[in-house]
């Protein structure tokens, strides 16, 4: 698995302070499109090094969520340098989730 | 050429695949979001034969893995257009036209929208229309929940567990959904229901703060909730085939029981064709039923 667990104690480390562009899967078990979801960007995580994928569990970082604003899910949000440039809400196709890099 | 062309990767849409597949026709499937349609957001699917309880992504994922192991190709594009090219059929989507020699409509219905400005900005910032799928955000919060009949009684009831304080607010005097949910919903103590009234405007910093409530009176309340549920009924995806296809007065394809709409070899499969009954078992049963004849189509060219 290349998509780390992110609590609130490694969040800043992991994804404010990460020298590449972050994107942040917040999602919960119980989420259907999120499960369909985690596959595409498990393999995002394998074929690209300028980026890193990790994933936020809604039901044990609910702070994490409010912080920023997140309430539906799934929800991808890129991170660069520590501040959200964008994000998905829903299942979107593989490419739509890159396309978020690329911009 | 591909034989068949399926718009929407749903229970109707898969179904069709795995009977077009089976006749040895080739299958491309355009699907704009998510494989399985609705019920991927359904934590249960229990109203399907042979499946006493199944989550609706499970489900999902097994008509996907069926369809595309017989052959069947998904790419995932978004059809803006199906048109007549000669004796063929040209399916567009932003990555280009697509010929081929049927189609069958899979599209689905897609939720209703309140209308109010700023409404699509804030999905995902307070705006939902799911209230199984994002009710877990509003542990403890003020939420409003919109519409009057079973998914509006029924969404208000699963956050009045949840949230501190929920508003239903219906345009009319009665609900139409089932009186023992009313009942049920009345003996809350955290409910509020807010008759004859209508969302007018929806108020918002990053996130939504808040909404507008105005009454058959004329009198406006705003009312400060986090979340605002909309379960305003659905409405069918057929605007774009209008040129090749009769819709009936609120939208749904118009076909018969044997899915044939009014253009030679263009099908309708599924809950965005007109009919009386919209579940899961009469989805598969169109998309069956839409391939067939697809099929039959083919063979007669």
């Amino acid at each position: 698995m290349n998509i780390k667990e992110i609590t609130q104690e490694t969040f800043e480390a992991e994804v404010l302070h990460a020298d590449v562009p972050v994107l942040a899967d917040f999602n919960a078990d119980w989420c259907g499109p999120c499960r369909m979801l985690k596959p595409l960007l498990d393999e995002i995580a394998a074929r690209r090094s300028d980026c890193k994928v990790v994933s936020i569990n809604i039901d044990e970082e609910m702070d994490l969520a409010e912080q920023y604003d997140v309430s539906s899910i799934p929800c991808v949000i890129l991170f660069k340098n520590g501040v959200e440039a964008e994000r998905s809400i829903g299942f979107k196709p593989r490419e739509a989730i890159e396309a978020m890099l690329e911009a | 050429m591909t034989d068949l062309i399926i718009v929407g990767a749903g229970p109707a849409g898969l179904t069709a695949a795995i009977y077009g597949r089976r006749a040895s026709k080739s299958v491309l499937v355009l699907e704009k979001a998510a494989y399985g349609g609705q019920i991927i957001n359904t934590p249960s699917v229990e109203n399907y034969p042979a499946e006493p309880q199944i989550s609706g992504i499970d489900l999902a994922t097994k008509m996907y893995q069926q369809a595309t192991a017989l052959g069947a190709e998904i790419r995932f594009e978004q059809v803006t257009a199906v048109r007549e090219a000669g004796a063929f059929k040209e399916v567009v989507t932003p990555k280009g036209a697509y010929p081929c020699k049927a189609v069958i409509l899979a599209t689905g219905c897609e939720n209703r929208k309140l209308g109010v400005a700023d409404e699509e900005k804030l999905i995902g910032r307070g705006v939902s229309y799911c209230a199984t799928c994002d009710g877990a955000f509003y542990r403890g919060k003020a939420v409003a929940v919109v519409g009057g009949g079973n998914t509006a009684l029924e969404d208000a009831l699963y956050l009045a567990d949840l949230a501190e304080t929920v508003y239903l607010i219906h345009r009319r005097d009665a609900f139409r959904g089932d009186a023992a949910t009313v009942a049920q919903l009345k003996a809350r103590e955290n409910v509020k229901i807010l008759y004859h009234s209508t969302v007018t405007r929806l108020c918002a910093e990053r996130r939504l703060t808040g909404i507008e409530v105005t009454d058959t009176a004329g009198c406006v309340t705003e009312l400060a909730v986090s979340g605002l549920f909309v379960a305003v009924g659905r409405v069918p995806n057929t605007d774009a085939f209008a040129p090749v296809v009769d819709l009936s007065e609120d939208g749904y394809a118009a076909a018969g029981e044997n899915c044939r709409t009014r253009t030679a070899g263009i099908f309708a499969a599924g809950d965005n064709r007109a009919k009386g009954v919209r579940q899961l078992v009469t989805a598969t049963a169109d998309g069956a039923v839409a391939a067939t004849e697809a099929v039959r189509y083919l063979n007669s060219l």
